[in-house]
């Protein structure tokens, strides 16, 4: 059974990549935001998942104007880098994973998610960037990526409760798939950022902070963020940040933060990034399948473990101050 | 048909990419999409006025877009991922553009970025209520001169 271990987030800032392709990473400007990411490579580098799900949206790259889907999954073999104006970013061809991706797109319809399978697609630096941030810059990607396109350009996206359980009918989905996969999610985008009209420029720490704080402690009340709020206080742009709580829906209620790192600017925006593990799951970067599923008996009663849980993510407080530090 | 008021109007120096925009802007944004092909930079580039006419575009589109007042074409429907590529037809950086947009040169909008970016502090409502709640009444109640609240939401911006 396939089953997911961790999520991260990350923004996907089109400059980060242009540092990388240019060579420029070693740049102060650059290295104090590329140096927060030298954790996340080892981590990466550790957990070694078998699929990526890559949450990000499409920058007019893909889809234009004529056609805006919602939701829309990536069922295909393979994705080459688009086009975006300067030539296709020197990135490997993102390869998929046409099984279990169009194994997720049935059961989240069945859920009542009505998304796009898309089965030829470019894609842009919003789900490559977030991809060098974690992966660094190898020949090939070290695992299939399946890439989920969330609009969040024509107003109105989705609705932050609406990615939230999608995220929860994506882990269904993905723990009703036979192989033994383990699955990492991406959420991308943000964090605050305006880049268009007279208050481009806007960046909003406090409420990128209080949104990372809640990423583990209350997911809930991030789901209930309206977009005249996100628009408002994280910028025009910020709203993409609704992505980053599908990758939270597919987690466990309780997760535990192992990794965060939050830097102004990078270009216009404000750079965040986070890395959360299902609880009792912390095996899983250590020794590959060294942690028994229990996800049936933990379907069945949710709550039993909750004062462990506690436990846990006390001790996991105080280990991530520490990190944090 | 005149703009119907949304809620988030209220919010200074910010157009909303909403479906009225989208409808309105359609021909902007494709003429922008057209510019991902080389061969279509350079015919546009050779003649702006008339590559501009295979597109369903309004007199008062076509002027900014040729000339590149980009608040305006976001104003009248463009998406601003769209028009980014207006800028890097012609050789502008993103930040160039940003800055274009506030009214502020490019270095001194660097600077600002690098200070920490523009302050939420001042620019969460036109309306001037600096609070989080309580916005939308005042919103609402504020329909008066466009020209006006737009001048004053410039001047914010440009803090």
């Amino acid at each position: 059974m396939a089953r997911i271990i961790a999520g991260i987030c990350s923004s996907h800032v089109p400059a980060i990549g242009a540092a990388i392709d240019n060579k420029r990473t070693e740049e102060p400007y650059w290295k104090r935001v590329f140096s927060g990411f030298e954790k996340s490579k080892e981590w990466m580098a550790k957990t070694k998942p078998d699929v990526v799900i890559g949450v990000y949206n499409d920058h007019a790259s893909a889809f234009s104007v004529e056609i805006v889907p919602t939701f829309a999954l990536g069922c295909a073999a393979e994705f080459p880098p688009a086009d975006e104006g300067w030539g296709p970013r020197p990135v490997p061809t993102v390869k998929g994973h046409p099984e279990l991706a169009s194994h997720i797109a049935q059961s989240v319809i069945l859920d009542e998610f009505d998304l796009t399978v898309i089965n030829k697609m470019e894609v842009d630096h919003g789900l490559t960037v977030p991809m060098n941030l974690m992966f660094g810059s190898p020949s090939e990607w070290p695992c299939p990526v399946i890439p989920l396109a969330v609009n969040v350009v024509l107003y109105p996206p989705p609705t932050g409760n609406r990615c939230f359980n999608l995220g929860r009918a994506i882990r269904k989905a993905v723990e009703s798939y036979p192989e033994d996969l383990r699955v990492v999610v991406f959420g991308t985008g943000g964090m605050s950022h305006q880049i268009s009209g007279p208050r481009a420029g806007l960046i909003n720490s406090k409420f990128d902070k209080a949104f990372l704080d809640n990423l583990s402690k209350d997911p809930k009340k991030l789901a209930r963020i309206p977009h005249l709020e996100y628009m408002r206080e994280a910028g025009a742009e910020g709203i993409e940040m609704v992505m980053w709580l599908i990758m939270r829906g597919a987690l466990d209620d309780k997760v535990e933060e192992v990794y965060r790192f939050y830097t102004v600017p990078a270009s216009n925006t404000a750079v965040g990034h986070i890395i959360l593990e299902n609880r009792g799951r912390a095996g899983a970067s250590k020794s590959k399948r060294a942690a028994p599923r229990k996800t049936a008996a933990r379907k069945a009663a949710p709550r039993k473990a909750k004062s462990a849980g506690r436990r846990r993510v006390a001790a996991a407080r105080s280990k991530q101050d520490v990190r944090r530090g | 048909m005149p703009r119907a008021q949304k809620d988030y109007d209220d919010i200074p120096g910010t157009f909303v990419f909403d479906a009225e925009r989208s409808r309105q802007g359609y021909g902007i944004n494709m003429f922008c999409m057209s510019l991902m092909k080389d061969a279509n930079r350079k015919a546009f580039k050779a003649n702006e006025a008339e590559y501009l006419k295979q597109f369903k575009l309004t007199p008062e589109q076509a002027e900014a877009i040729l000339k590149r007042d980009y608040n305006r074409m976001l104003e009248l429907g463009g998406n601003i991922y769209f028009t980014a590529k207006l800028g890097a037809t012609d050789g502008h950086s993103f930040q160039h553009l940003a800055a274009n947009m506030t009214g502020a040169t490019q270095e001194d909008y660097a600077k600002m970025m690098l200070g920490g970016g523009r302050s939420i502090e001042g620019n969460r409502s036109k309306s001037g209520a600096d609070k989080r709640p309580a916005v939308k009444a005042k919103a609402k109640a504020k329909t008066t001169s466009k020209a006006k609240s737009k001048s004053k939401t410039r001047s914010k911006a440009r803090k």
